[in-house]
């Protein structure tokens, strides 16, 4: 208790907190409908794009998030336009585009003013960047990721369960698909500086890795993942604190040692209740005639039993 | 009997090119239309554009006031995604109540305001949880409710994919190659279901299939598409023409 009572007398610590809470809170719930929708890798590209975005903004001498909140979005406009399509595989493109993204970045900091430790704190992150401002605008994106999911949370589960059938009934899926692109890049921009580009993509994709494990329900999984992020961030941060280590990679370690727990649970879990074949409801008539295979099922037709009825049009039909 | 859908000379296509060319038919109540052809021969296009999701380029397509206004229920080809997909029974078919709430509101002449609310309900009404619920008696997974979707069989996973089109209208279901993945068994199973919902209850099916051999003793039309119309009619007629030679192999040679 007092190491934490010791931590919170620090300001900068303070807004890391808050910020940090916060901002895993939204790449959990984003990351579930990310993850269940196979854009898992769509983290990981957009922080790279970001790192580039930096790299360039302070070389110029601009404001980095002005620079790379819009850089980024655009990005991942580009990146679901390109799964969308399907011109090319997602997976290729967003490998490309991390890859070039993070090569620019590189250049033209060595270019301008050198490798030095800032660029060592884009990728592996520091504790002294969250500002006051990035706390004020990850409230803002905290609240509307959290409006989204309480009041749209049937439409965000129809979409990301099944596009086709969503788009059938008249949800505006590509509407969806873009507010999530964008929310995600903000959530990227704004984390990546304090758990830096090489890890803040494990905030999107670990807490869903992690509940799905154990929970058997949408919402079990989108409530689990955004309890595990949070409960995971701070036991990430305090051991930081403590153990004088980075603290993104702290909180991936931690996240990691959850997803292990939650794995050993699953396993417990299926030996206990001894898996079994469910039996589906209702009353279910063994296969008329044996298996219909294309090779008699002209012959078929004839043996069907008495229960069996023909479509409407049977009367149009010479019987047997 | 009233028909439910037209379509007069209708093409369906994307930009440069079109996938359906001068497609005339019409889907009557009661009806269960297996649409058949090879791959690429526009089957899924034609879906699409009866499901409303792309425009006919040419032609007149005209779908009854009363299926507007529900929509039609649909079965989509399952992608892999689903397959590990963390959901509960209850929540999948519940998800297909989203239409029909939809639909409601705008059906009231409501303003966009009031189309809004509807969207923005965190919750579902006592009303769509009783249509889920019946549905789900309807194909005999009541007991499923809890169940984990990813865990299912494949019978049951459609078996729930089609309680959730139900939810979403009672009139019409597209199945889109509905038995890809099920065992012979289940197959069976299937079809038996679908006669039964096109026979008890009522509910028109059209369905787009490989499994000629298997349906044609079901159906009471037959579509046979390869960009243009090959057959359109009876079954018993398909089974004399080339083209349904060629598909359901047989006795002659």
């Amino acid at each position: 208790m007092s190491v934490i009572a010791e931590m919170l007398s620090y300001p900068f610590l303070v807004r890391a907190f808050v910020g940090g809470i916060l901002v895993s809170l939204c790449a959990a719930l984003l990351g579930v409908t990310l993850v269940l929708k196979r854009y898992s890798m769509i983290g990981d590209g957009l922080s790279h794009v970001s790192f580039g975005a930096i790299s360039v903004a302070v070389a110029a001498g601009w404001s980095p998030l002005q620079v790379s909140i819009p850089v980024v979005v655009l990005a991942a406009f580009f990146l679901l336009r390109i799964t969308e399509s399907g011109r090319m595989r997602s997976d290729a493109a967003i490998a490309m585009i991390s890859a070039s993204a993070l090569s620019i970045g590189i250049v033209v900091t060595s270019l301008t003013t050198g490798m030095t430790t800032d660029v060592s704190s884009y990728m592996f992150g520091s504790i002294l960047a969250m500002s006051r401002g990035d706390v004020w605008l990850s409230a803002v994106l905290s609240a509307v990721v959290l409006g989204m999911f309480v009041l749209c949370y049937h439409r965000i589960f129809a979409v990301t369960f099944d596009e086709s059938f969503a788009k059938a009934t008249g949800v505006n899926v590509s509407f969806y698909n873009t507010v999530t692109a964008v929310l995600t890049a903000v959530t990227i921009v704004l984390g990546m500086r304090m758990m830096g580009a090489m890890l803040i993509s494990s905030l999107v994709i670990f807490p869903a890795l992690t509940s799905m494990r154990v929970f058997k329900s949408f919402r079990g999984v989108v409530i689990s993942s955004g309890v595990l992020a949070v409960v995971c961030f701070c036991i990430g941060m305090t051991g930081s604190y403590v153990f004088s280590t980075p603290a993104g990679a702290s909180v991936v370690l931690v996240d990691l040692a959850a997803f292990l727990l939650f794995w050993l649970a699953e396993m417990i879990l299926r030996k206990r209740i001894r898996w079994q074949p469910l039996k589906p409801g209702g009353k279910r008539t063994p296969p008329a005639g044996g298996v219909q295979t294309p090779k008699n099922a002209r012959k078929w037709k004839t043996m069907r039993p008495e229960g069996e009825h023909a479509p409407r049009s049977a009367g149009e039909r010479k019987q047997p | 009997m009233s028909t439910l859908i037209t379509c007069r000379h209708v093409d369906f296509g994307y930009e440069n090119h079109d996938a359906v060319v001068d497609l005339s038919m019409e889907v009557d109540e009661g009806d269960y239309l297996c649409v058949v052809g090879a791959n690429g021969s526009g089957k899924s296009t034609l879906v699409k554009g009866l499901l409303g999701l792309i425009k006919p380029m040419k032609g007149e397509l005209t779908v009854a006031e009363e299926l507007r206004r529900t929509g039609i229920g649909y079965l989509p080809q399952q992608t892999a995604a689903q397959k590990d997909f963390p959901a509960s029974v209850y929540e999948v078919v519940l998800s297909g109540t989203l239409s029909r709430s939809a639909a409601q509101s705008s059906g009231d002449g409501g303003t966009k305001k009031g189309t809004l609310a509807a969207r923005l309900r965190p919750f579902y009404s006592p009303e769509e949880k009783r249509l889920a619920a019946s549905c789900m008696e309807k194909l005999g997974i009541s007991e499923l409710k809890n169940h984990c979707y990813r865990e299912l069989s494949g019978g049951q996973q459609q078996r729930v994919l089609i309680a959730r089109a139900l939810c979403a209208t009672s009139r019409m279901l597209i199945l889109d190659e509905p038995i890809t993945g099920l065992d012979p068994s289940a197959i069976q199973d299937f079809y038996r279901l679908v006669r039964r919902l096109n026979r008890d209850e009522g509910v028109t099916i059209l369905m787009v299939t490989h499994d000629v051999a298997g349906v044609v003793s079901q159906a009471n039309r037959i579509l046979h598409l390869q960009q243009r119309v090959v057959f359109f009619g009876k079954p018993e007629e398909y089974r004399r023409t080339a083209a349904g030679r060629r598909y359901l192999g047989g006795e002659d040679r």
